[in-house]
């Protein structure tokens, strides 16, 4: 019988020389003579252990890692193909702790199936939300979606089914649905890693989502920086075009929905939904204004769906596994799923996919198990470069929506990163701002302005230059970006830097070198 | 990536990539992707061509251009070699494998070596956040990047 080996191909895999060992893992087979075949997975999501090898066996699958170019033939000869002992042994990758706690829904593939295998796909309960919802009337798709409590992915959470349901009601000759693939907050990787592992999950949500707000042509508009993520999401289209999936009937029915992707050119501000229109339409990547709402004039004016590719990639086990049972998961009004990505300094970093309401605590302790250095956990920003620095002293914070808010943060894509005590808060307050310089798209003064101003300042307190009055100036100055931008980007920047300033006071005060030498 | 010589081949070649991309829907940014992939940068040449094929302005154009990271305006290096300088490459010592990079090869971000091998960039995530840091060579990615492994990347530029 032939055994399977899987090797992933996900970006983060081959960063870590995933391509070396699946050539060596070829070379091997063929000199042994051996009846195998290597399937190129997406990753399971644990990037410590990547690359991140399995091998199918009578007992389940059996994981070895992180495996090198330079085990292999060890592994071989320790008899890995039918799942014996070695150093590098896992055990049964599904009793892996840090899975086996997880809830995955949106990443039920993930890891799993052979991303570009329709069979694949079908087999592990794919197109079955679909099916489903074809031969509902549009009004249900919607309600079901609304039911299900999900909300905007993409960090604003804005209940998803309402947003559709504007769309729906709304009309025009031609609607769209776009899908944000602009995933440019450092810390999350979710999109990219449904788009290399599971593209055909994301497919059938676009799908549905035409189906229920009528619109009949999809965009997925994501980053120049994602080659490998663009290369395997066009090849998906290609064959669910090919299947029938994709086109003027989608399965046969009177629906027609096709699908084209575009990418970015490395500007940050497009991941903003208006600026990623303007973008999508050629046009440079300015906010623009709301209203009107993209929901009713989006792409070209016409009445468009922005969604985040894990708001979409849900919907086809919302749709399947129906919404009380997506609902039933989490806390609040944080409901089902949401996959945390874990990052930076940290031991166990990753994709850890979990219903709401885990303490940040439990997150970045128990299951990222503390710093890659080995030193105290000093902070952590939640949400990317527009979320709040998290001191130890919240780390009993649920991973809510309403509850990171009311702690001055944000959760935005699921994002943390966690940073040791070596980390110097002012730096970090200063990076946002000039991050948000650099990236400000300009068309409004508090962000345009605010955040050269806001270097400047941070700055001068780090030179002992009045620090005092410079601190209530930076903090007015937040208050100005915060109420004064048009969106997100200057809006939000205050987060990291005010959370910096409030819960770090002692990196604000440093003792100024040229003076103390004096 | 072909060299043309002629200000007239130039033209002609983006004539044809722009005509084989008008009909989408917005399809400036696929167009400017192609002219990168063919030239290497987006000659001033083609800015006026674009407009007049768009039925935009020249200033229009130049606008969108100016306005994304990605698009160039000169010719680049042979190599492009992105180093990720966001959050959480910070957090695993990104900084200091920036001052080593500049070292090895003696310019700064957003310049390219005298001799023409490599262009250095900074780049705000690759999204390798839990392998950091991160770094990109022509597409190629690269995690849990330390001194030892930047040197065997700038190693193998063929400078």
């Amino acid at each position: 019988m032939t055994v399977t080996i899987f090797v992933p191909r996900d970006a983060a895999s081959l960063a870590l020389g995933a391509e070396k060992v699946a050539a060596a893992i070829t070379s091997e087979i063929a000199a042994r003579s051996i009846d195998a075949r290597i399937v190129r997975n997406g990753s399971r999501g644990m990037f410590w252990l990547e690359p991140l090898v399995e091998v199918r066996t009578d007992h389940g699958r059996v994981a070895y890692g992180p495996v090198k170019a330079s085990d292999i033939k060890d592994l071989f000869d320790a008899g890995f193909l039918s799942g014996k002992a070695h150093p590098l042994c896992l055990g049964l990758t599904k009793e892996i702790p840090f899975l086996r706690q997880q809830t995955r829904l949106t990443f039920s593939r993930c890891g799993v199936t052979d991303p570009l295998s329709l069979d694949d796909y079908r087999h592990y309960q794919g197109l079955k939300g679909l099916e489903q919802a074809i031969a509902m009337p549009r009004a249900e798709i919607v309600a079901q979606v609304t039911e299900s409590g999900l909300r905007g992915r993409g960090g604003a959470g804005f209940p998803t089914g309402i947003k559709w349901k504007t769309v729906m009601e709304a009309v025009a000759p031609q609607k769209y649905i776009v899908c944000n693939a602009d995933e440019g907050d450092s810390a999350t990787f979710a999109d990219r890693m449904i788009m290399e592992g599971d593209p055909f999950v994301l497919i059938e949500g676009m799908v549905i989502a035409g189906f229920a707000t009528g619109a009949t042509r999809g965009y997925i508009y994501t980053r120049s920086e994602y080659p490998h993520a663009i290369a395997t999401m066009g090849q998906a289209i290609g064959i669910a075009r090919a299947a029938g999936i994709l086109g003027p009937s989608v399965l046969g029915s009177d629906h027609a929905f096709d699908i084209e992707i575009r990418a970015g050119a490395g500007a940050y501000v497009c991941g903003e939904e208006t600026a990623l229109l303007n973008s999508l339409e050629g046009k440079r990547g300015i906010v623009r204004a709301k209203p009107p709402l993209p929901a009713l004039q989006g792409f070209l004016g016409r009445p468009t769906v922005v969604n985040n590719v894990i708001s979409l990639a849900s919907i086809p086990v919302i749709m399947h596994r129906d919404a009380a049972f997506y609902r039933d998961f989490g806390m609040g009004r944080s409901r089902g799923t949401i996959p945390i990505q874990i990052a930076g300094n940290v031991k166990y970093g990753g994709l850890f996919e979990t219903a709401f309401g885990l303490s940040l605590g439990e997150i970045v302790d128990h299951i990222g198990g503390g710093t890659a250095t080995g030193r105290p956990v000093k902070a952590v920003q939640v949400g990317g470069p527009l979320g709040a620095y998290f001191p130890r002293a919240l780390f009993d914070t649920p991973f809510d929506y309403e509850a990171f808010a009311a702690k001055d943060g944000l959760i935005g894509h699921a994002g943390i990163t966690v940073f040791d005590d070596t980390v110097d808060m002012l730096k970090q307050a200063r990076f946002a701002m000039e991050f948000c310089a650099i990236e400000s798209c300009g068309k409004c003064t508090p962000c345009r302005i605010g955040s050269t101003r806001g270097v400047e300042t941070v700055d001068r307190i780090g030179r002992g230059i009045e620090p005092d009055k410079n601190k209530v100036l930076l903090a007015d100055l937040c208050n100005t970006m915060k109420f004064g931008s048009l969106c997100a980007l200057g809006g939000f920047i205050p987060y990291p830097v005010m959370s910096a300033m409030t819960h770090f006071p002692e990196d604000f005060s440093p003792v100024p070198l040229a003076e103390a030498a004096e | 990536m072909t060299m043309r010589n002629s200000a007239g081949e130039i033209a002609q070649r983006s004539r044809d990539i722009i005509r084989d991309r008008k009909h989408l829907e917005g399809p400036m940014l696929p167009i400017l992707h192609a002219l990168q992939a063919e030239f290497g940068y987006i000659p001033d040449i083609v800015k006026p061509v674009i407009a007049d094929e768009l039925n935009l302005s020249r200033a229009e154009v130049h606008g969108v251009v100016t306005f994304y990271p990605e698009f160039r305006e000169h010719p680049g290096g042979r190599h492009v070699l992105k180093i990720c300088r966001a959050e959480a490459c910070q957090s695993v010592g990104c900084d200091n494998l920036a001052d080593r990079v500049r070292q090895l090869l003696g310019i700064d971000f957003h310049q390219t070596t005298p001799d023409g091998a490599v262009m250095l960039e900074p780049v705000y995530c690759l999204g390798l956040c839990a392998c950091g840091p991160a770094a990109m060579l022509d597409g190629e990615v690269y995690g849990r990047v330390d001194e030892h492994c930047l040197s065997e990347i700038v190693g193998r530029l063929g400078r």
